[in-house]
């Protein structure tokens, strides 16, 4: 304690308001999702330079965005599964299993109007959130680590939409779907696809950051002894997390039904750890209590850059992989790095860490 | 003499074959320190526990401001104006000192911002100023994360968030015992502030210069029951360590 070295002096009486006066400009250069946006700025530049005919141009550009916006979809959910210090392996065949009830209900009822199509997405939500709901209580009332319940019902859920379909993909979408979500515009060439991601990870940052659910979804995954004993409903708040993980899969399965026209059962296998891997990339930690929707969104844009582009410029698009892997770990060294800091209650400035750290 | 505010009669609880409280007698009067001194083992933690709705006892009696009722829950001792600052603190280390002070209890907006549940940040803030000024905390600042803060800071905000809340009784389990020489002055000038706001202390600590130092009224647990109650003022550490350690005994309780 520094207090020896200075004496018993006068006690500091009033809080240090300095600090405060902080901008956010500022604290925002401290985030590591803005240190890894600048990554991913200098990546869009260096492509730029490279291809400036094919990688800069606005249709690309609208091509990546569309790409990846089912995954910001599923990005926002697990971004709060991961803040809570969980995980939900879950979301893809959650995702598959969504779209396979949804086809199968919207053919059953037949017809091609937006009737039809209403009850699908309902219906593809609801069936998400029974999933959600599903996890969150195995995790928080039996108390089965997360990592095992979601891997379960990983499997479950893709089990039983082969067993619904015989392992067929059902082919029938509503038209009306598949135009508008799927790739219809609006506003002279913004997908509808992209819009409804972005309204999910408008709501969901806004949600995070600046309601009490957002604080305690923190606090659980900060503490959940602390968060307990202040009265903060832990049980309950880990069910409604994992049911929004769990709704916004049901979600991302009417997108992608409307977008690919299929349920396509077999193509969501790396969706779950493309997701999570984003969701690290962008600086939330594994261990809980601290991250972002922005960073996630980052996060995502990342190995969707890095593959458009290295398609681009000719690289061979499987050095994409070895990229995002390579991101992925630099993401968690960080975040390990930066969690030790705080822990000895050093800056956190990572930038300041790293120049300090090589001239001592 | 007044009303004991929170008074505990005949207070029993066995883990096991272990007997952690044995018939153990316990009151706390309002403006009062209470230290409550004892050897390891011998039922502190699990007396305060009980007295703050954190555990259930098998048998005995628990009375607040005189009328008998049933503690069940720390959220239902809160209510009534009991708080507790535990050893490990119970603070979330990712949230600053603002949030952990409110956290369970966030002042809401009005209105339809408060209807989708955004809080009151600025009003959680300023209140949690007032607060750490009024006890003299050294938090250096409010937007910092609690777990990149000293110890000292730490307990402070545990503290400062007890009080904040508690109008009745606070607990204090162990506050100095991880503490540099300046930190311990603080939090026992801070126990005397908040007695002399009329709230009832209790004190916890091994440290007997500590206990001799703030508190009015002694009470020794041993081996699960109470040993002695005896006035700060007209004792000493000779009398307390042979009543916790059982060499000497008193007219006891």
């Amino acid at each position: 304690m520094t207090n020896i070295k200075t004496g018993m002096g006068p006690e500091t009486t009033s809080i240090e308001t300095a600090r405060q006066k902080e901008g956010p400009f500022k604290r925002m250069l401290k985030l590591q999702a803005f240190q890894i946006f600048i990554v991913l700025i200098v990546l869009v530049l260096i492509f730029s330079a490279l291809a400036p005919e094919s990688f800069a141009t606005l249709s690309n550009l609208r091509l990546v965005v569309q790409n990846a916006s089912i995954l910001a979809v599923l990005g926002v959910g697990m971004t709060y599964v991961i803040i809570t210090s969980g995980i939900d392996l879950s979301i893809g065949s959650v995702l598959v299993f969504s779209g396979v009830v949804s086809a199968l209900t919207m053919r059953a009822i037949g017809g091609d109007d937006w009737g039809t199509a209403a009850i699908g997405v309902v219906v593809s939500i609801v069936v998400g959130l029974a999933w959600g709901i599903f996890n969150g209580v195995l995790i928080s009332k039996a108390k089965v680590p997360p990592l095992i319940v979601t891997l379960g019902s990983l499997g479950m859920a893709l089990g039983l939409a082969q067993i619904l379909t015989g392992g067929v993909d059902v082919r029938d979408v509503p038209s009306v779907l598949t135009t508008t979500i799927g790739y219809g515009n609006i506003l002279g060439g913004i997908p509808v696809i992209s819009v409804i991601a972005l309204v999910v990870v408008v709501i969901g940052a806004l949600v995070l950051h600046y309601t009490k659910f957002g604080l305690y979804t923190y606090a659980v995954g900060s503490s959940e002894e602390a968060a307990r004993r202040v009265g903060v409903k832990v049980d309950q708040h880990l069910i409604r997390v994992y049911a929004i993980s769990g709704g916004l899969a049901g979600l991302a399965g009417v997108m992608s039904l409307s977008q690919f026209s299929t349920t396509a059962i077999a193509g969501q296998s790396q969706t779950n750890l493309n997701v999570i891997a984003a969701v690290v990339i962008g600086g939330t930690s594994l261990f809980g209590g601290y991250g972002t929707i922005f960073g996630t969104v980052v996060g995502l844009f990342i190995p969707a850059v890095l593959q458009n582009g290295f398609v681009i410029t000719g690289i061979q698009p499987f050095w994409q992989q070895v990229a995002v892997g390579a991101v992925l770990i630099v993401a968690v060294y960080i975040d390990q790095v930066r969690r030790a800091a705080a822990a000895r209650g050093q800056s956190t400035n990572l930038w300041r860490r790293l120049v300090s750290r090589k001239s001592e | 003499m007044t009303t004991p505010v929170l008074e505990a009669r005949g207070l029993s609880r066995a883990f096991g074959h272990v007997l952690a409280l044995d018939d153990a007698d316990f009151e706390v009067y309002p403006g009062e320190v209470t230290a409550l001194i004892g050897d390891n083992g011998a039922g502190k933690s699990t007396l305060v526990k009980a007295l703050s709705g954190n555990l259930a006892v098998d048998s005995g009696e628990i009375k607040f401001a005189g009328e008998p009722i049933q503690l069940t829950s720390p959220t239902q001792a809160s209510a009534l104006g009991i708080e507790t600052v535990y050893q490990d603190l119970a603070l979330a280390p990712h949230l600053d000192p603002v949030q952990n002070m409110y956290l369970g209890r966030e002042l809401m907006r009005g209105g339809l911002g408060g209807a989708v549940g955004l809080m009151n940040v600025n009003e959680m803030r300023s209140q949690s100023r007032v607060a750490f000024d009024e006890l003299g905390a050294t938090v250096r600042s409010l937007t910092t994360p609690v777990g990149s803060m000293s110890g000292g800071q730490r307990q402070a905000v545990a503290i400062a968030r007890a009080v904040h809340w508690a109008n009745k009784v606070v607990f204090l389990d162990e506050p100095t015992a991880a503490l540099g020489v300046r930190q311990t002055k603080n939090v026992l000038e801070t126990i005397r502030r908040v007695r002399d706001k009329g709230i009832a202390v209790v004190f916890i600590s091994h440290s007997m210069p500590h206990v001799m130092e703030v508190s009015d009224r002694v009470q020794v647990l041993r081996l699960g029951h109470r040993a002695a109650v005896l006035d700060a003022k007209h004792t000493n550490m000779e009398e307390l360590v042979g009543l916790m350690t059982g060499a000497s005994t008193k007219g006891a309780a």
